[in-house]
């Protein structure tokens, strides 16, 4: 069953942190308002991108970030004829004029910049398809997700939104498996990020850098949709167990009654 | 007479009712009135506004009460009531609804903070060609590995024992952990 739905209720923020935590490898197509989009993904990782009609050969894509002039651009598209993008960029390459990751970073951007427009994209209907691939004539990149998403997350600003996602702030955070390398922060996230400790309520986090309830929960909002860190309950908090949940205080009773439960269950 | 209580709870038209109905000796207690919400009105045609109440009598002595949260968010102010004194609980998400996922994710937040019980997430409409799978759904609900997510079909008593059992195992492998 694919994945589909609509951007009112499922923003891209959360898709591509879905693509990236699933390491999905397909395409994300998206109706939007005046135009399609399609991003593709290998293992959970940017490939390509594309909105619209636009052309983004290798070769508009190098003009527009003006690595080739005008007149370059208009005698590869002239002259060029059919030749694909890999062939370019093996043109350009052993021409001297481009290195290959220069190449590959200008494409990056490109991309990046396809998927920031889509963040505005409030409503449309997107599916996944896991059998529709990158376009072969094309260079597909490699680009890790959570540096969009935390982006992506930076812009979500309705406190209402917030408080539905992280309703207590009386929660402590932890950090995932997932490495902080090659994560680019704000001044700002990284100081919240430096007080990260199960001891740390995110209330205290907000007091200790002076940011009020919103700002430490927009914060946290993109670090937990990056997957860099989960909510858990504060160490050395105690909640006593209500007397209430069990008729009886003795622990053995109390076992006894659950497994009386179980019995009863199964009997159903 | 001992008496024991679990919750159901989740987002709006999860089928709460539906899966305290499948397992309870009685007909779940409800109250209907007539939906004032035009959004409500357009996902079914009655809701209940008080709590869902469903009983499991386990023997002479005791008996099991099933608590189902109301499902519209004005009425969140009964969640701390209901979730004071419980054993354990349980989040309905209906799986052809992702519009839903993140007010679910929002329910188990506040639930998890208000008492330190064991609980489990039910995918409930497993059965429809529209449901997401539970995969997929996992990393929707931003659900850790640890917490079992598990599919359910409301109005099928085997499977609503199931997910009753799994969060029974799980209350008993806390107390056995010392919890």
């Amino acid at each position: 069953m694919a994945l589909r739905g609509n951007l009112r209720d499922f923003t891209i923020t959360q898709l591509l942190n879905l693509v990236n935590l699933a390491q999905k490898t397909g395409t994300l197509v998206v109706d939007g308002p005046s135009e399609q989009a399609y991003i593709s993904f290998r293992e959970g990782k940017l490939a390509y991108a594309r909105v619209g009609q636009e052309d983004g050969s290798l070769a508009t894509v190098l003009h527009k970030a003006n690595k080739l002039t005008v007149k370059q651009y208009r005698a590869i598209v002239e002259r060029a004829g059919r030749i694909t993008d890999k062939e370019l960029g093996l043109l350009l390459i052993n021409a001297g004029y481009l290195s290959q990751e220069e190449i590959l970073l200008n494409l990056q951007g490109y991309f990046t910049e396809i998927i920031r427009r889509l963040f505005t994209w409030v409503e449309g209907f997107f599916r996944f398809e896991g059998e529709m691939l990158p376009p072969d004539d094309r260079i597909n990149v490699r680009l890790d997700l959570e540096n969009i998403i935390i982006e992506g997350a930076r812009q979500l600003r309705e406190w209402e939104q917030l408080q539905d996602e992280i309703p207590s702030l009386e929660m402590a955070l932890k950090f995932t498996d997932r490495p902080l390398k090659n994560v680019s922060l704000s001044v700002e996230e990284w100081r919240v990020v430096s007080y990260i400790n199960p001891k740390n309520t995110m209330k205290q986090i907000a007091q200790t850098n002076k940011m009020n309830d919103l700002e430490v929960r927009r914060i946290v909002y993109g670090l937990l949709q990056a997957g860099l860190v989960e909510i858990i309950r504060p160490e050395g908090m105690v909640i006593p167990m209500s007397p209430k949940t069990f008729p009886t205080q003795n622990k053995e009773e109390q076992k006894s009654l659950v497994n009386r439960l179980i019995g009863r269950i199964r009997s159903l | 007479m001992q008496t024991v209580k679990m919750v159901v709870t989740g987002p709006f038209s999860a089928g709460k009712t539906e899966f305290i109905q499948s397992v309870s000796e009685i007909d779940v207690v409800s109250t209907e009135r007539k939906i004032s919400n035009a959004a409500e009105r357009t996902v079914k045609e009655s809701t209940t506004v008080a709590m869902d109440f469903g009983r499991i009598t386990v023997d002479e002595d005791l008996v099991l009460y099933l608590f189902g949260t109301p499902g519209q968010k004005r009425f969140d102010f009964m969640w701390e009531i209901l979730s004071e004194g419980m054993l354990g609980f349980i989040v309905m998400v209906d799986s052809t609804r992702p519009e839903t996922f993140r007010e679910a994710r929002s329910i188990l937040e506040t639930f998890r903070a208000y008492a330190p019980t064991p609980y489990v997430v039910a995918a409930n409409k497993q059965d429809r060609e529209e449901a997401w799978d539970l995969e997929d759904m996992r990393h929707a609900l931003r659900l850790d590995s640890k917490v079992k997510f598990l599919p359910c079909v409301a109005t099928d008593k085997a499977t609503v024992k199931s997910v009753l059992l799994e969060l029974l195992y799980s209350i008993l492998a806390e107390m056995e952990s010392g919890g």
